[in-house]
């Protein structure tokens, strides 16, 4: 079958290879738009000000910190089931911008919350659940770059993401319930007020923009993974880009 | 145990299986027994829990209207560390010696005596601190109601934390740096039963009734318990490959 050609990393290294300029690229020029936008064509906000324009940044990168945390789960499922190498690099591949753009969420909230709610920080269920995803993010990583042996990390690491995965549902309610429980929601990012839809095609613009970006800089990774990992195998010697670095090196040498 | 046991008559018919419920008896009486013989691994724990409450009480001050309010959440979250810092043993002697591989080898299925294991590492561990919680209870000032609540959640809340730890203990099982590492992997877990349990005392407290809380509990022990001796298992396979 055509789909699981592909999941063998031999096949997949070059895919990616020609897939990856192209989306970022796109995402590029989907940013630039997004952002003259954003930050030229909307209007100032009437309650905000110029304040409100940090969620052309700060919505796309919330929405990509969750979606990648699903496509993790979704690869190690696979990777479980199928026994696919390539899924545990996938993952892998995801985690490190996953737990950047959680970062860059939690960031440019507090930037946002200072002049709107008056502190850099509140105890928000949002914002509270976004902390944990960042430490489930870096608790995949620290566990993946723990464990020598590639397959039992490959897989150590689909473990945690499918276990954090089905926790994720239950750690957002309980978190949820344990703010209104405590204190009536001072704050609410639910309650805004409807958008103008200049505004929203800006969002819009840069959430795909983000996409692209991500799906580009995962896919950019996995090569490198790809090639760390099979280092040994006989088709990476026989890659034309491995074949001129070997030459290079040889003539520095001779030199 | 001598070498003439261990040789096989060549015509032996094949041994009966033995029941799994017999082998996770076993399991359990081993690991009780172990933990006998070796008092100061889990009153390490126990001491760990008393001392860290004692610490809050000398660092936010002793004002009985503070402690009552924080009381309740600080036992919860010393119990949360006691419990995990006791992790670090449930697999990691047997990893050593290899009888973890012997269990992994034997007839009876793995999750059942992972089961047996995470019983005996609660009944070591987790009861002690469910027991001693109303005695530091009562120093933050505790009412008895909110005593009963903080035993009852503890109770039902501990084995949730054995649980879900076991799955962050066997997969850092034999890894460098393994304590920091399975604390990293298991607090995000450990958030909604901290969230329940201590908003159960919480709402006793306040006179709100704590049903829903401790349905919710209730509901975390017996998804955990469903799912995570499976989990642990093959963190454990991995483990031993």
């Amino acid at each position: 079958m055509k789909l699981f050609h592909y999941a063998a990393p031999q096949h997949f290294y070059p895919l990616a290879g020609r897939l990856w300029p192209w989306l970022a690229l796109l995402a590029t020029a989907l940013a630039l738009a997004g952002l003259w936008v954003g930050f030229m064509a909307a209007p100032s906000d009437a309650q905000q000000g110029q304040a409100y324009r940090i969620i052309y940044i700060h919505v796309p990168v919330s929405w990509m910190a969750m979606v990648i945390y699903l496509a993790m789960a979704f690869w190690s499922v696979l990777g479980l089931v199928f026994n696919t190498r390539l899924s545990g690099l996938m993952t892998r591949a995801l985690a490190p911008t996953g737990a950047l753009l959680a970062f860059l969420s939690l960031w440019t909230g507090a930037l946002w919350g200072k002049p709107m709610w008056g502190t850099y920080w509140v105890w928000d269920a949002r914002l509270t659940s976004m902390l944990i995803l960042l430490f489930l993010y870096l608790g995949y990583i620290a566990l993946t770059s723990a464990i020598e042996d590639p397959r039992r990390s490959d897989r150590a690491g689909a473990l945690v993401a499918v276990v954090g995965a089905v926790n994720v549902p239950i750690i957002y309610f309980s978190v949820k319930w344990w703010n209104t429980l405590h204190q009536g929601a001072s704050v609410s990012l639910t309650q805004s007020p409807r958008m103008a839809s200049i505004m929203l095609s800006g969002m819009l613009l840069m959430s795909l923009a983000v996409w692209l970006y991500a799906a580009a800089i995962a896919l950019w990774r996995v090569r490198s993974l790809i090639l760390a990992r099979d280092s040994q195998a006989a088709w990476v010697q026989q890659l034309p880009e491995v074949l001129a670095h070997r030459a290079q090196r040889a003539l520095r040498g001779a030199a | 145990m001598n070498a003439s046991a261990i040789t096989i008559p060549v015509h032996a018919p094949a041994p009966a299986l033995p029941s799994p419920w017999l082998a996770m008896g076993g399991v359990l009486r081993r690991d009780l027994r172990l933990a006998l013989r070796r008092k100061a691994e889990w009153l390490g724990a126990v001491f760990f829990f008393v001392l860290v409450a004692a610490l809050f009480p000398l660092a936010i001050g002793p004002e009985p209207a503070t402690l009552r309010l924080i009381g309740p959440g600080v036992l919860w979250v010393a119990a949360l560390l006691a419990s995990m810092l006791s992790l670090g043993r449930l697999f990691e002697a047997d990893h050593q010696d290899g009888s973890l591989e012997q269990l992994a080898l034997s007839a009876a299925p793995l999750p059942w005596l992972v089961s047996a294991k995470l019983l005996a590492h609660w009944l070591i561990s987790g009861l002690p601190l469910v027991l001693l919680s109303p005695l530091l209870g009562l120093q933050f000032g505790l009412g008895p109601e909110a005593l009963g609540m903080l035993v009852l959640t503890l109770l039902i809340g501990t084995p949730v934390l054995s649980l879900l730890g076991a799955i962050g203990a066997a997969l850092t099982l034999g890894v460098r740096g393994g304590g920091v590492l399975q604390s990293l992997l298991l607090l995000p877990l450990y958030v909604p039963v901290l969230v329940f349990g201590t908003g159960a005392v919480d709402a006793q407290m306040r006179g709100l009734g704590a049903e829903a809380h401790v349905s919710v509990l209730l509901a975390l022990l017996l998804g955990s318990a469903a799912f995570s001796p499976w989990a642990c298992a093959a963190a454990l396979r991995l483990a031993l490959e």
